[in-house]
């Protein structure tokens, strides 16, 4: 495995059993994602893009095949095992933000720090540090009903890079926003890629959204086809 | 920002409910409280009473009187110790208010009777040589101020003094202590020869009775005797021990034992219930926050602590407040009850047991939605949403 590659899957299948139906969705799935990539997922509604990227972020596990990341194979860890390694290595954003509503933009950002051994200090200069990346300094205190979408996935994008994660998955983070908040998250996910190095693989259905990344992978019927462009 | 906080924060997202639901547990511990103070009460009102203690009083009910020749007739009864006759003086200090348990007495026999009663030999020497004497008790001496030599002004809501008017004058010859702290001494004791001859309600006529046998296995055939013996007269007697007579009097006033339980019981179950079901309903609205705390890296035993932990902080917030007002409450009746009730307190004992039904509370009511949020399956948590 070259020094560069953060995540391989090796032969990776992936079903589901409903009643007496067995479904498989990966068959034998094969990709290697190297360090300071940033790679679209693209594809029809159904292939399994979700299922993908949840096997990658460890709240999901393969049926077969292996998973290694940074060195680590992840797909045999313990649930507990997975969970702290998800809590180091992985920043999520979600397509609907998923911010606590209880707590304000501050104290959402703050949430992966209470997985660290961060001291107060700490971990409030990195939450204000990851704002200002957002360029929400001036909302540390608003509640997210107090926020428009884009500002909500904003908030979602400094909590993804807060704890300092290798990568960063996202799952439709624009699927929600209209054209221009959504090309808005897309530089700053692009920043972040080209200028503090975060690895990021993100799912969409927008093509000019998939235009950010490096490269996209199209999946189709649990396999990637062919059309891989190099943006 | 810590857990407590994220806690403290899921809590109080809805006031509204949060208000109800403590105001339910406060309502059950504020009952809890109060009930089991006033079962304690009565619970050792009949354990305090002298084992080898009788009563004898009229048999038609215990307000009306007895001819005090039965008082020879019942020292004569084999088996007799001790005993004793008691009137009913139904004193009060200045304000019809201020009840004061009053009792007019045989004094040597009363003190023979009533070993409970502790007085230094002078005072009690005093008292005997002074007909217009009393001897107070400590707690009672206290709440007004009495010392030895006082002269006090006691009336009586029953009896007429003969010289007109209600007041009649004593003084306080001593002051007398309990032999345990359970005693109550806040009553006053009385000459019994001098109430007879200054009140105008005819002579020679006693309340009841108190005797001791010589061993609490002559109870029965003594008492059988002694009713005998007074059987197709004027003036049936009806003689039990003091405790029968004290747990006859609270049956009286209700099965107090099984209506405790079921009120108890009945406002813990439906509270468990409404407790309970809101717990988990609010846990299951959390179902998509809960997924993504997991996702951020929180572990399962974490969340399940943090669920937990609100059940059990909303029943103590409730269960605490419920129990300080039945404190109050319980303080507040404490002094018109007294006569009643002498031991009426909610101690230690109490809070504990409380505190533990809280606890217990918390938990039953946290368990599930905790368990659930411990099990709940990321994956199909984000398909659900
Ligand atoms: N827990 C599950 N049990 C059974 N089948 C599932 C489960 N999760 C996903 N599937 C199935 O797996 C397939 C892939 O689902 P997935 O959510 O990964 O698709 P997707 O590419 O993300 O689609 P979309 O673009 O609509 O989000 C679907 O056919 C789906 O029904
Ligand atoms: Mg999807």
């Amino acid at each position: 495995m070259s020094e560069d590659v953060l995540f391989q899957l090796k032969h990776v299948s992936k079903g589901f059993v409903k009643g007496k139906e067995k479904i498989s969705i990966f068959d034998d799935l094969n990709m290697s994602i190297e360090r300071g990539d940033f790679v679209a997922i693209m594809g029809p509604s159904g292939s399994g893009k979700t299922t993908l990227l949840n096997m990658l972020g460890g709240v999901d596990q393969p049926t077969g095949g292996e998973i290694w990341f940074d060195g680590t194979r992840i797909d045999s860890l313990s649930e507990s095992a997975l969970t702290r390694w998800r809590a180091e290595n992985i920043g999520f954003i979600f397509q609907f933000y998923n911010l606590m509503p209880m707590l304000n933009a501050q104290r959402n950002v703050e949430l992966p720090l209470l997985l660290t051994k961060l001291s107060k200090a700490q971990r409030r200069k990195n939450v204000e540090t990851a704002l200002a990346l957002v360029g929400l300094s001036d909302r540390a205190k608003h509640m997210s009903s107090e926020m428009s979408g884009g500002q909500q996935q904003r908030v979602a994008i400094a909590r993804a890079i807060v704890s300092d994660p290798k990568l960063i998955l996202c799952d439709e983070p624009t699927g929600d926003l209209d054209r221009g908040t959504a090309d808005e998250i897309l530089e700053m996910l692009q920043l972040l890629n080209r200028d503090h190095g975060k690895t990021i693989v993100m799912v969409t259905h927008d093509p000019a959204a998939a235009k950010y990344a490096k490269r996209t992978l199209h999946l189709d019927k649990g396999q990637f086809v062919q059309r891989e462009i190099v943006a | 920002m810590n857990d407590l906080y994220l806690i403290y924060k899921n809590m109080t997202r809805k006031p509204l409910r949060l208000f109800l639901t403590c105001f339910a547990i406060f309502i059950a511990f504020l009952i809890f409280g109060a009930v089991t103070s006033l079962k304690t009460a009565l619970n050792s009102s009949v354990a305090l009473s002298a084992d080898n203690r009788l009563v004898v009083f009229n048999r038609i009910n215990f307000t009306q009187s007895l001819p005090i020749a039965y008082f020879e007739k019942v020292a004569a009864v084999e088996g007799v110790e001790n005993v004793t006759h008691l009137n009913w003086f139904g004193g009060y200090f200045q304000e019809p208010s201020r009840q004061i348990v009053t009792l007019a007495v045989d004094p040597e026999s009363y003190l023979r009777v009533y070993q409970e009663v502790v007085i230094p030999e002078n005072l009690k020497q005093a008292w005997l040589n002074n007909r217009q004497g009393a001897l107070v008790g400590e707690k009672l001496a206290q709440i007004y101020g009495w010392k030895v030599g006082d002269r006090i002004p006691i009336s009586s809501n029953i009896f007429t003094h003969k010289d007109g008017g209600y007041t009649w004058e004593f003084e306080v010859s001593g002051i007398f202590k309990g032999d345990t702290e359970q005693y109550d001494t806040r009553q006053m004791l009385i000459h019994y020869k001098y109430f007879m001859e200054t009140q105008t309600f005819g002579d020679d006529w006693i309340g009841w009775m108190a005797l001791t046998t010589k061993d609490p296995s002559l109870n029965e055939k003594v008492a059988k005797t002694i009713d005998d013996n007074f059987a197709n007269s004027q003036s049936e007697t009806d003689t039990s021990t003091e405790k029968s007579f004290n747990k006859a009097f609270i049956e009286q006033i209700g099965n107090i034992g099984l209506i405790i339980f079921s009120v108890v019981f009945t406002a813990f179950f439906t509270i468990l219930i409404v407790v309970g079901n809101t717990m988990a309903l609010a846990v299951r609205e959390r179902t998509g926050e809960i997924a993504v705390l997991k996702t951020l890296g929180f572990s399962s035993q974490r969340i399940f602590r943090m669920v937990l932990s609100e059940s059990l902080l909303i029943a103590l917030i409730g269960g605490l407040s419920g129990l300080a007002a039945a404190w109050l409450l319980v303080e507040g009746v404490k002094t018109f009850l007294a006569r009643f009730l002498p031991n009426l307190i909610l101690d230690s004992h109490i809070a504990v047991q409380a505190l533990l039904y809280m606890l217990l509370l918390g938990l039953i009511t946290g368990l599930l939605p905790a368990f659930n949020a411990l099990r709940l399956n990321i994956v199909s948590a984000f398909n659900r949403q």
